[in-house]
């Protein structure tokens, strides 16, 4: 071996060390460089450079780059698909309630934050099915009219409402004392876990009218919620049976020491901390679910990217189909990577706050 | 009345009123639900059972290995569906595999580039919808190419084009069937040599170069024996007759746009895995290999590579059992796959729902079920002793 040269000054040192330490070295980092330069150029040139931002119709586009002006010229369709417009500031008026309710909710000086945060809870899911669908006062919006991203939040966000407490009564049960309970909870996480999603939604917009009494309709977006807690309930299971299990059994003997019975040991003592510990993996599930909304396009039901989708039929717009997916795309990674920072951010809080 | 609040006290009994109550309950659902279905079946006119099955089909299947034909049974069109999703499975789970372990050893690259490449492919696959990436690959890259008069051409005897991708094959498959045989025969050899040595040098202490000789075994010898079986028949080659390619097999833009975007996909979620099993080796690990003298090869081979394994096969098994799952993400390109030709053309022309919703659902379980036996079976062999 020989001796190591002398330190080189700042960021010289550091480009050699990391990208030119060796022969091979410096062959991998200049094809990256290659590769970098072949794809982001284009790239750039396609999305930016030679892009068409102004005009209103498909002649407007007149440079080689992206068409932006069809994103433009449909950018309602892509936030509420067929959502009558005048009835739009209901949509815009709710997100606004549950912007400020989340921002409000994670403010941590907020006085009576935990009875605020029940309460909500309790008010905004059904305050919610009232704004968008209608009705006492207001019009009535079927469920065929409603699309874009704000379908999408709304399956992903009452998809969750379900499968959140039934995936923590799920794993509770699966770790229950009574044999039968667990059994039934096995089967229950393990049948929806084993089936890919998109049977599960055809099973429930098939099934779920099939099973109820005659004459007693189940709306199509409701199913097709259903079907989607069902599945990510199990999932959440999991993620909270993780939790469950890092729990160390003192916690619960001390409790039952205490004289505590089941469910209040389980409601003061391990799920405030069990969630805790398993929140990082139930964000990662929340995710998934996220990004399974898109498969509602299965059963003709509109979702962002199934607005996309429609969107490349129109006669007006021939040829957009890059323009659409990347800005469905892109609106996708936004929201399920920022999503899962904060699940890293949680992660480390929580080891911090262990000494870990 | 006080007595029995006394045995309430019991845990006990207590235990058993619970458990009877639930399932009392869970029956009155299920029963309620079973009433109101066969009621609904009635009023609609369909009959139960299975006997659909052996039904002709009528349903046309633009892709299949099985050669079947619409005037079938319906028993006939989900085994096509079903070796259909076995071949876009199989296919996938090969390149997923080879994408996903070379985007992760290249995350664990010091090289900063390289390193951040890698970071940038896994964020960008794991953050978007697989039905986005299906739907981009058919609608936006498949469609966008040439006709087939203007197809890409490699070497003169494979295709693209905006039809699929076409490809040769053999008139006679004999040779590969004596190829195969011959292939199969260099494996069961290989692992003997492999015990063989593994025996001597527990014995003598002497080395030998089972990997060199195995490289010639299973990778020289049988490329050998294609090559031979190739040249020994005739090929049925791709030619542009009219407006299409005739002759060889067409690989549909279907299978290609599934296959893209399930390995792509897949492997952003194996490198990660990858990475995680490799950087579960401890440090302390690498450097008393080093400190024993052995060269970076064999501590790879040696000493990381074993203890990563059992980190990294069940995790990359579940994710195999994913990706064999959004195979159902074919249904929305149309690919005739379980779930494209069974739960939709079959359930639309029989109107079996339950039966036809039973038997997809049964054959994705059995599948996950044998997975994870599998899966438990290798845990326990694999587990890793302490001593």
């Amino acid at each position: 071996m020989k001796t190591a040269a002398p330190p080189l000054p700042g960021w010289i040192a550091i480009l050699r060390q990391r990208l030119f330490s060796t022969w091979l070295d410096t062959a991998v980092s200049l094809l990256c460089l290659y590769v970098v330069w072949r794809v982001s150029l284009p790239l750039v040139d396609w999305l930016l450079v030679e892009a068409n931002w102004k005009g209103q119709s498909r002649e407007d586009c007149t440079s080689r780059g992206a068409c932006w002006v069809f994103i433009r010229a449909r950018f309602a369709q892509f936030m509420y698909g067929q959502y009558p417009v005048p009835e739009r500031w209901r949509v815009d008026l709710l997100g606004l309630l549950v912007l400020f309710a989340g921002i409000a909710l994670s403010w941590r000086g907020l006085p009576r934050r935990k009875e605020m945060a029940i309460a909500a809870a309790i008010i905004l899911p059904p305050l919610g099915i009232w704004f968008l669908h209608g009705g006492l006062g207001l019009k009535i919006v079927e469920t065929r009219e409603w699309g874009g991203l704000m379908l999408t939040l709304f399956l992903a966000i009452y998809a969750g409402l379900i499968a959140v407490p039934l995936g923590i009564l799920l794993a509770l049960g699966r770790r229950s004392r009574l044999p039968l309970i667990r059994f039934a909870s096995v089967v229950f996480i393990e049948f929806w876990r084993g089936v890919p999603i998109i049977t599960v939604i055809f099973l429930a917009s098939l099934l779920l009218p099939l099973i109820m009494p005659t004459g007693f309709n189940v709306d199509r977006l409701a199913r097709a919620v259903i079907g989607l807690a069902f599945v990510i309930a199990a999932y959440m299971a999991e993620a909270v049976r993780g939790g469950l299990q890092a729990l160390p059994e003192g916690q619960t003997e001390a409790a039952q020491a205490l004289g505590l019975g089941y469910w209040r040991i389980t409601r003061l003592i391990v799920l405030p901390q069990a969630l805790r510990i398993s929140l990082p993996a139930m964000t990662n599930e929340f995710i998934s679910l996220f990004k399974s909304t898109t498969l509602v396009l299965i059963v003709s039901i509109f979702d962002l990217l199934g607005i996309a989708q429609a969107a490349l039929a129109d006669p007006a717009w021939v040829g957009m189909n890059m323009e659409a997916y990347v800005f469905a795309g892109a609106i996708y990674w936004f929201a399920c990577f920022g999503l899962s920072q904060w699940s890293r951010l949680q992660e480390k809080r929580l080891q911090a706050a262990h000494g870990r | 009345m006080n007595a029995l609040l006394l045995k309430f006290r019991d845990r006990k009994v207590r235990d058993i009123f619970w458990q009877v109550l639930a399932s009392l309950a869970l029956v009155a659902v299920v029963a309620f639900f079973v009433k109101n279905a066969s009621d609904n079946m009635v009023k609609a006119g369909i009959a139960s059972g299975f006997n659909f099955l052996w039904r002709d089909s009528g349903i046309e299947v633009p892709f299949n290995l099985t050669g079947y034909k619409p005037s079938d049974t319906i028993w006939a069109l989900l085994w096509t569906g079903i070796v259909n999703t076995i071949l876009v499975s199989v296919a996938s789970v090969f390149l997923a595999t080879v994408v996903g372990f070379s985007v992760g050893l290249m995350r664990l690259s010091h090289n900063w580039l390289l390193s951040t490449l890698a970071a940038v492919y896994i964020e960008f696959v794991r953050n978007i919808p697989l039905l986005f990436f299906v739907l981009f690959w058919y609608f936006g890259v498949l469609a966008a190419l040439p006709t087939p008069k203007e197809s890409f051409d490699f070497l003169g005897i494979i295709f693209l084009n905006r039809r699929g991708l076409s490809i040769p094959t053999p008139n006679d498959v004999s040779g590969f069937h004596l190829a195969l045989l011959a292939i199969l025969v260099l494996i069961v050899a290989q692992i003997a040599l492999a015990r063989w040595a593994r025996a001597r040098q527990a014995r003598t202490g002497q080395d030998f170069p089972v990997w060199a000789a195995g490289f010639v075994l299973c990778g020289a010898l049988p490329l050998l024996a294609l090559v031979a079986a190739g040249a020994a028949t005739s090929w049925d080659q791709p030619i542009l007759r009219g407006f299409n390619y005739r002759g060889g097999f067409v690989l549909v833009p279907e299978f290609v746009a599934l296959f893209m975007a399930l390995s792509t996909y897949t492997a952003g979620f194996i490198a990660e895995v990858v990475r995680g099993g490799i950087q579960s080796v401890r440090q302390g690990q690498i450097d008393a290999a080093r400190a024993l003298g052995l060269t970076q090869g064999r501590v790879i081979r040696l000493v990381v590579i074993p203890q990563a394994m059992p980190v990294i096969i069940p995790p990359i098994t579940s994710q195999y059992l994913n990706l064999v799952k959004n195979s159902s993400f074919g249904a929305a390109i149309a690919y005739p796959e379980i779930v494209a030709v069974f739960m939709g053309s079959a359930l639309v022309a029989t109107g079996q729902a339950i039966e036809i919703i039973a038997i997809t659902l049964g054959i994705y379980l059995t599948i996950g079920l044998a997975v994870s036996v599998f899966m438990n079976w290798y845990n326990a062999r694999h587990k890793l002793v302490t001593r």
